[in-house]
């Protein structure tokens, strides 16, 4: 890791808030750091109720102007928190692109999709309509959409979804940005298209040298493609650290229960799986103290106060939990076969 | 009347489901035909999970519902416990109802917004005319055999979360002790840790109650911890059926084969 | 999109021709009514009742006299009007059609604008203009066309036709463009104000809540993280999917005017439009007139159907291709 040049991204104790009905402030996320060096891969992993949408939204600042963005955001050196909305909007799109997750929903219904390529590259790159045209059909090809030059002139439902996917992307990448966000660009997607489309972001942000922040639930796509990753409950994030280290070495209770809960593809017979019981806690109902000691098997009287993020078996990897590293390895083998219990 | 012992409970010959698609404004035969279950034949024994697995617009759903009989086959037999249900209609599939049930996958969508819980698992058994302290008993077991809390059965469901939501579905489908349930994609819009124990629950009541499931989905990690066989659906067609472990680790079929490697595994 | 097109029409030639049958049973086979009588309209002679009887072969059987009307208005076009001499009564329809048109049209551009305008300026976000729109969009909407008409009509025409903005508005009447087109233009100036201030209201109001729902979309997000300007998602995207809502709207609304629904304001105003003409042919009974409007209106009506569906198949290309998807 370079010491010299800043990393390309560098958020810094991002917290979000929204206003409730009393007026009180409601923290939807707190406390997120992290870093994203060129070209790097940063996995974000949770479930409903994680804020892990809202961080990225934030990053862009995306939000609505209700919710209130606390920390910094440095891309580049430049605090995007503290930027003005003309400065952001040159910003997006350009040197920060972003995939959402359901292309149906995220393209616009009656625009042409190689209009919706090329309307980016005529914001930006000041294109006129005849050259941003060609681009984008060039873009389609790029992407492996056949026929492209016809089919830039369709209308999204008339594409398959892995087509539609494949459109927003050409049109992120359509601008050469440094840094790409995914906001599960693959759940709404059969496996097989969902492999074609890993594989392409994987292959165009390495030629381009982009970075790329990818949020998912699936746990085997984050292992597939991230190399740092960082899992996120309740607002918080519990886990974090190269990816390699966190599957091999997982510190956090939470962690443990997410990859118990996944049915494996080898071994036979299939292991039972170790569901955690209850469920996220809604924003409004996040307990004090340790958001997940509600559902953890190991809490103890240690955590109705907030772990600190901490790294104590490597600086790279750290966790919000109280329990010491020693007694993790005895606690990880007694976690108890949950049958199905409610909340 | 039941199957003879050693028939198989449910029984799928040649089925083919056509829909007719676009024609002019007055309908009739201008429009093209799909056919979305083209010529399928399944076998599923009575207590055994049969896993049904495809890619979206396989045709595993609407082969789902042909065997509800919520749709009527266009062709092709369907024998459901010693009887040939394919072309019943009316007040002859009624009682069948009670056989046969279904698990959806949006567990939002199918419940009654401005219904509490207690009427949403109760329908089933009022629809059947159980007198009112038959249904208040049921209601009672089923909550407790689906780990709702009493307590939650005057809420409505947009005051439960996606787990609870589903586990109303279960409790629903369980009612009226069917033989034969039908879950499609039962836990596709559940988060992750949830999705674990719904899978868990669905094993762990099909044990207790003897229940056969025809399991759709398209997730193949959840298919195989559940299933005993596994059919793989492709373009309206079956075109692999075998044992999970078999089908799993040596299958036979291109797709099969294209689907297992298709699915991201964790480097753990 | 000529398949969608040639179907649509067929279907419009169906309903015309089911529309007359119905408009025939009205006026003709309605139990207690006794046609001829009513043709020829008050005091009429024995003779005269006579005459209509075996014109409109009233002893006849009902499919033979349907289709004799239809002989009447259509190919022969000779339908008279018995109540006021023998004027007949398709020139009548002819004159009057344009006046309607001229008021319709020019009112339509009036409140498509202005209802545009206000709607975009409602949902800019701006804190107290919205409210302030929407309330006076409500007042407009409430205020009765003949109340509106006759109070512009008394500050206008009367009370304040000395100041210097109101003077040049003359009396009450219409003037043919061909005729003159200032007085074409200054006869119609507040007529148009007056009947598109309801239609202002309710399409400011509609377009207004219509971009905030649509704001709030997933491709608007998409569009604002591809930093495009506000002013290109506005219109692009914000836009572009809420005047769909509109175009059904309007395609309704402007043939229930063109088919005679702006009766008070050209009674109010002195206009002699198809309305109006429907106006007096009901005080006067005029059976002939009455059945020739109803029937031209609802044919209208038909046909601006079909046209509002043909446009909204252009502008929503989802619409062109037809259901199921089993994909998705």
């Amino acid at each position: 890791m370079s010491a010299t040049a800043p990393p390309l991204l560098e958020v810094e104790d991002l917290t979000i808030e929204v206003r409730g009905a009393d007026g009180t402030a409601l923290p939807i996320v707190r406390g997120v750091s992290f870093t994203v060096a060129d070209g790097e891969v940063l996995g974000i992993v949770g479930e409903s109720g994680s804020g892990k949408t809202m961080t990225l939204l934030a990053l862009l600042g995306l939000l609505p102007p209700r919710v209130r963005v606390r920390g910094a955001v440095r891309f580049r050196g430049r605090d995007l928190l503290t930027l003005s909305e003309p400065e952001l909007r040159k910003l997006r799109g350009a040197e920060i692109a972003v995939v959402f997750q359901d292309p149906m929903s995220s393209l616009n219904p009656v625009q042409r999709v190689g209009d919706q390529v090329a309307e980016q590259l005529r914001a930006h790159r000041g294109l006129d309509r005849g050259a941003a045209a060609t681009r984008a059909v060039e873009l389609l090809e790029r992407v492996g959409i056949p026929n492209a030059a016809s089919r830039a002139r369709s209308y999204p439902h008339e594409l398959s979804g892995g087509m539609r996917q494949r459109v927003m992307i050409a049109a992120a990448l359509s601008c050469e940005p440094a840094l790409l966000l995914a906001d599960e660009p693959t759940t709404a997607l059969d496996v097989t298209i969902q492999a074609e489309i890993l594989a392409l972001l994987r292959e165009l942000a390495d030629q381009l040298g982009a970075a790329v922040v990818l949020i998912s639930h699936d746990l085997g796509v984050i292992s597939e493609m991230a190399s740092q990753i960082a899992v996120m409950y309740a607002g918080d994030v519990v886990e974090q650290g190269a990816s390699a280290a966190v599957f091999a070495n997982p510190q956090h209770p939470y962690t443990w229960g997410l990859l118990g809960s996944i049915p494996l593809l080898e071994g036979w017979p299939p292991k039972p799986l170790h569901a955690i019981p209850g469920q996220p806690p809604t924003v409004a109902a996040r307990p004090s103290g340790c958001p997940f000691r509600i559902r953890c098997a190991h809490a103890f009287e240690a955590c109705t106060e907030r772990p600190e993020l901490l790294g104590r078996v490597a600086a790279d990897h750290r966790d919000r939990c109280h329990l010491e590293p020693a007694a993790k390895a005895a606690a990880r083998q007694a976690a108890p076969l949950d049958a199905g219990a409610a909340s | 009347m039941s199957a003879p012992v050693g028939e198989p409970l449910l029984a799928l010959t040649d089925v083919v489901k056509e829909f007719r698609v676009g024609g002019g404004p007055f309908g009739g035969s201008s429009g093209q035909r799909l056919r979305a279950v083209d010529g399928v034949s399944l076998e599923v024994r009575a207590g055994e999970t049969l896993g049904l697995v495809g890619e979206s617009g396989c045709g595993k759903s609407t082969l789902g519902r042909c065997i509800l009989r919520l749709l009527a086959p266009t062709s092709g037999t369907i024998r459901f416990d010693g009887d040939d249900i394919s072309t019943l209609s009316g007040r002859r599939l009624r009682p069948l109802r009670g056989s046969l049930q279904m698990i959806f996958q949006n567990p939002y969508g199918s419940l009654n917004p401005r219904k509490p819980v207690e009427a949403l698992i109760g329908a089933p058994l009022r629809y059947h005319g159980w007198p009112r302290a038959d249904v208040e008993q049921r209601l009672l077991e089923l909550l407790d055999d689906v780990g709702l809390a009493r307590a939650l059965r005057t809420s409505y469901p947009h005051e439960l979360s996606g787990g609870q939501r589903q586990r109303v579905g279960i409790a629903r489908a369980l009612a009226l002790r069917p033989k034969l349930v039908v879950l499609d994609e039962p836990v596709s819009a559940l988060d992750v840790s949830i999705q674990a124990q719904i899978v868990n629950l669905l094993q762990e009541i099909q044990r207790a109650h003897g229940l056969t499931y025809v399991f759709i989905s398209h997730d193949l990690g959840v298919v195989r911890q559940l299933s005993e066989r596994v059919a793989v659906m492709c373009g309206g067609r079956i075109v692999e059926t075998g044992p999970v472990r078999e089908v799993f680790e040596s299958p036979r079929d291109a797709y099969t084969r294209q689907l297992l490697d298709a699915i991201p595994r964790l480097r753990a | 999109m000529t398949r969608f097109i040639v179907g649509r029409l067929a279907w419009t030639l169906a309903v015309v021709v089911a529309i007359t049958i119905l408009t025939f049973l009205i006026f003709f086979a309605a139990p207690g009514v006794d046609p001829a009588h009513q043709l020829a309209g008050r005091g009429a002679t024995p003779a005269a009742v006579a005459t209509i009887k075996h014109d409109f072969g009233l002893d006849r059987s009902l499919p033979v006299r349907y289709a004799l009307m239809m002989k009447h208005l259509v190919i022969d076009r000779d339908l008279t009007s018995y109540s006021q001499g023998r004027v007949k009564v398709l020139p009548q329809l002819v004159d009057a059609a344009p006046v309607t048109f001229s008021l319709v049209l020019g009112a339509t551009l009036l409140w498509l604008v202005a209802g545009v305008l206000i709607g975009v300026l409602a949902a800019s976000g701006r804190r107290l203009l919205d409210p302030l729109l929407m309330g006076a969009g409500l007042i407009a909407i409430s205020i009765p066309t003949f109340l509106l008409g006759d109070l512009l009509n008394l500050i206008t025409q009367d009370r304040l036709h000395g100041f210097f903005l109101f003077s040049w508005i003359p009396p009450l009447g219409y003037v043919p463009f061909a005729q003159s087109p200032w007085g074409w233009f200054s006869h119609l100036v507040v007529p148009w104000i007056t009947l598109s201030v309801a239609y202002v209201g309710i399409y400011s109001r509609v377009l207004r809540s219509k971009l905030q729902e649509v704001s709030e979309a997933d491709f608007v997000r998409t569009a604002r993280a591809k930093g495009l300007s506000p002013r290109r998602i506005l219109v692009a995207h914000t836009l572009r999917n809420s005047l769909l809502t509109l175009v059904s709207i309007f395609g309704l609304d402007f043939a229930g005017l063109v088919a005679g629904g702006a009766l008070v304001t050209e009674v109010v105003f002195g206009l002699p439009g198809i309305g109006a003409l429907t106006f007096h042919a009901f005080q006067d009974l005029d059976l002939p007139v009455i059945m020739a409007t109803v029937i031209y209106g609802a044919i209208f009506v038909v046909l601006a159907n079909t046209a509002v569906d043909i446009l909204y198949a252009w502008l929503d290309p989802r619409t062109r291709s037809s259901g199921f998807d089993p994909a998705t």
